[in-house]
């Protein structure tokens, strides 16, 4: 009979720059349960968006997450123009363009990111730096094009604020033909490597109907064999008239997911290929005055999956309530299965492998006990102290003779 | 110059607290490590332990469920340590001031050395700060 310890991961720990807070129940080296506490990040960002109008929520929504820092915007836009009557009758040609590109741009970084981050959780720190000085061009390109490293401010509803200038095109295609050698290696250094193979196939195993069960999005799902993507499922932008396939792998373990996460990376850099070949000229703002009454919709594929934001309108220029679904918040709780059964060292790549993104997750934090756990603090405890000692005390003066 | 500050000033072990941030200037810290423009050749290195830290880089809007866990952790840096607020959220809450679930910006809290205000400030502008913060120190008696 084995001795059942819990670890505490946290919040503030070098595993992961969020803070957040895990608690492995371990028997031996064996995961057998885990409890995942969020809630230092939530921000209110929901109850902020209702006091702003909305030309100002883009700005709110982009600081929800430094990483998707363009998909939350883009979603939000859309869910605004669905209320005047679908992104495509809105915005103009060129800046769908501008927003897809952006859209894959950002991509690009994010699985970099992650990319680096696992290589450093197994012990690759090499990966990490490789991957990280090849993110640092993409950043450029965005620094070119937007203005700004992270948070891109290039979404507005009826289209986008700026424009991608001419003589910019050539140079972020030369950019990214720099990009896909690098891209090469590393297909080379995950896929070849006997030791990053060992290390991470047949591990924090998230089977097809387990992820089903627990609605896994992006590439989370699609490394589970699910065949879904918003860019393809629920059109937007200009993805429709493009060439991409959809990546899927069957395994399930975090090699596959691994996977998934470079392949896509050949896809990104041919649809940014493709939309700057077929960009027209012409407008990039439709001048949108008012926003009538009604309530809209609007659903991204953002790197992590899909992030759905939902706007209800009274005609004035607020939004009456803004509702925001990350995709973390579905992949986080997905590792209760994909933890459980593994060994504790396998632990931390699982829990990274699905590129959590706790800033996203925390909209609303509730706190549920269940009823047979009773958490005392320290005013508790010296109350339970006193109230013994009362105890005692009676019982000695009832015990003396009267 | 004393020997305390000759410990504080050379190779700065940083430990990094995110308060309620956006991931931003979590990630731009963690540029600062790698190898455009690794920080790790003057000594900068990001470490585990809040117990080895001789500097505390803050982000975030101070969330009223981390503030707490925050001021744990400040009580464990062995001292004297710096308190760096990275980032707009950290210096002065940006537009989260009016959230129902933020306590207040970083410098009632705790005593800060150096702001560096950005959204999220470029890792120029963040190792510009601290060659500023360490020359500071070291003219000071």
């Amino acid at each position: 009979m084995s001795h059942r310890v819990i670890v505490p991961i946290g919040p503030y720990h070098p595993l992961q720059e969020e803070p957040e807070f895990f608690q492995l129940y371990v028997e031996g080296e064996k995961v057998v349960d885990i409890d995942i506490i969020i809630g230092y990040n939530h921000r209110g960002i929901e109850k902020l968006a209702e006091g702003k109008h909305y030309d100002q929520v883009p700005f709110l929504v982009e600081r929800i997450c430094g990483i998707c820092s363009s998909s939350h915007p883009y979603a939000y836009v859309l869910a605004v123009e669905d209320i005047l009557g679908g992104e495509a009758n809105v915005v103009p040609e060129r800046a769908l363009y501008i927003r897809t590109i952006v859209n894959e741009l950002e991509r690009i970084h994010s699985h970099l990111l992650w990319l680096g981050l696992a290589g450093h959780f197994i012990g690759y720190n090499t990966v990490w730096m490789w991957a990280w000085k090849y993110r640092e061009p993409v950043l450029d390109m965005f620094e070119m094009i937007t203005g700004n490293r992270n948070n891109y401010a290039m979404m507005k509803v009826g289209g986008v604020r700026r424009d991608i200038k001419e003589e910019d095109i050539s140079i972020v295609k030369k950019m990214l033909d720099e990009l896909v050698p690098a891209v090469d290696m590393f297909k080379g250094a995950v896929m070849d490597d006997p030791v990053i193979q060992a290390r991470l196939k047949g591990v924090g195993i998230l089977t097809k109907q387990q992820a089903i069960d627990w609605c896994v999005v992006g590439p989370t799902a699609r490394a589970s064999g699910l065949n879904i993507d918003v860019r393809r499922d629920d059109v937007y932008g200009v993805y429709d008239r493009l060439n991409w396939n959809v990546i899927i792998e069957k395994d399930g373990d975090i090699f596959a997911k691994t996977v998934v996460r470079i392949l896509e990376l050949y896809e990104c850099v041919s649809i940014i290929r493709q939309c700057l070949d077929k960009m027209p000229k012409g407008e990039i703002d439709a001048d949108v005055k008012d926003i009538p009454s009604g309530e809209g919709l609007g659903r991204v594929e953002a790197p992590r999956g899909e992030c759905l934001h939902y706007v209800k309108s009274d005609g004035t220029n607020r939004p009456v309530r803004h509702k925001i679904r990350a995709p973390s918040f579905m992949n986080v709780a997905s590792n209760k299965v994909a933890c459980i059964g593994g060994t504790i060292s396998d632990a931390t790549i699982t829990l990274a492998a699905v590129d959590p993104c706790y800033c996203c997750t925390e909209r609303v934090a509730v706190m549920r006990k269940s009823d047979n756990e009773k958490v005392l603090n320290g005013w508790d405890l010296i109350k339970l102290s006193q109230e013994k000692t009362d105890k005692i005390k009676e019982g000695m003066l009832n015990a003396r003779p009267q | 110059m004393n020997i305390k500050k000759t410990a504080l000033t050379k190779s700065i072990w940083v430990f990094h607290i995110s308060a309620g941030s956006c991931n931003n200037c979590d990630i731009e810290i963690l540029d600062c490590l790698t190898p455009r423009f690794d920080l790790e050749r003057f000594g900068i290195q990001l470490i585990g332990s809040a117990r080895h830290a001789d500097a505390l880089l803050i982000t975030g809007a101070m969330n009223r469920k981390s503030v707490p866990r925050m001021k744990k952790v400040y009580e464990q840096v062995p001292k004297p340590c710096v308190v760096v607020a990275v980032g707009t959220c950290a210096c002065s809450q940006h537009m989260f001031r009016d959230s129902y679930n933020m306590i207040g910006p970083l410098d009632e809290i705790l005593p800060v050395d150096l702001y560096i205000p950005g959204c999220p400030p470029k890792p120029e502008a963040m190792i510009s700060g601290i060659v500023k913060l360490v020359t500071k120190i070291r003219k000071s008696k």
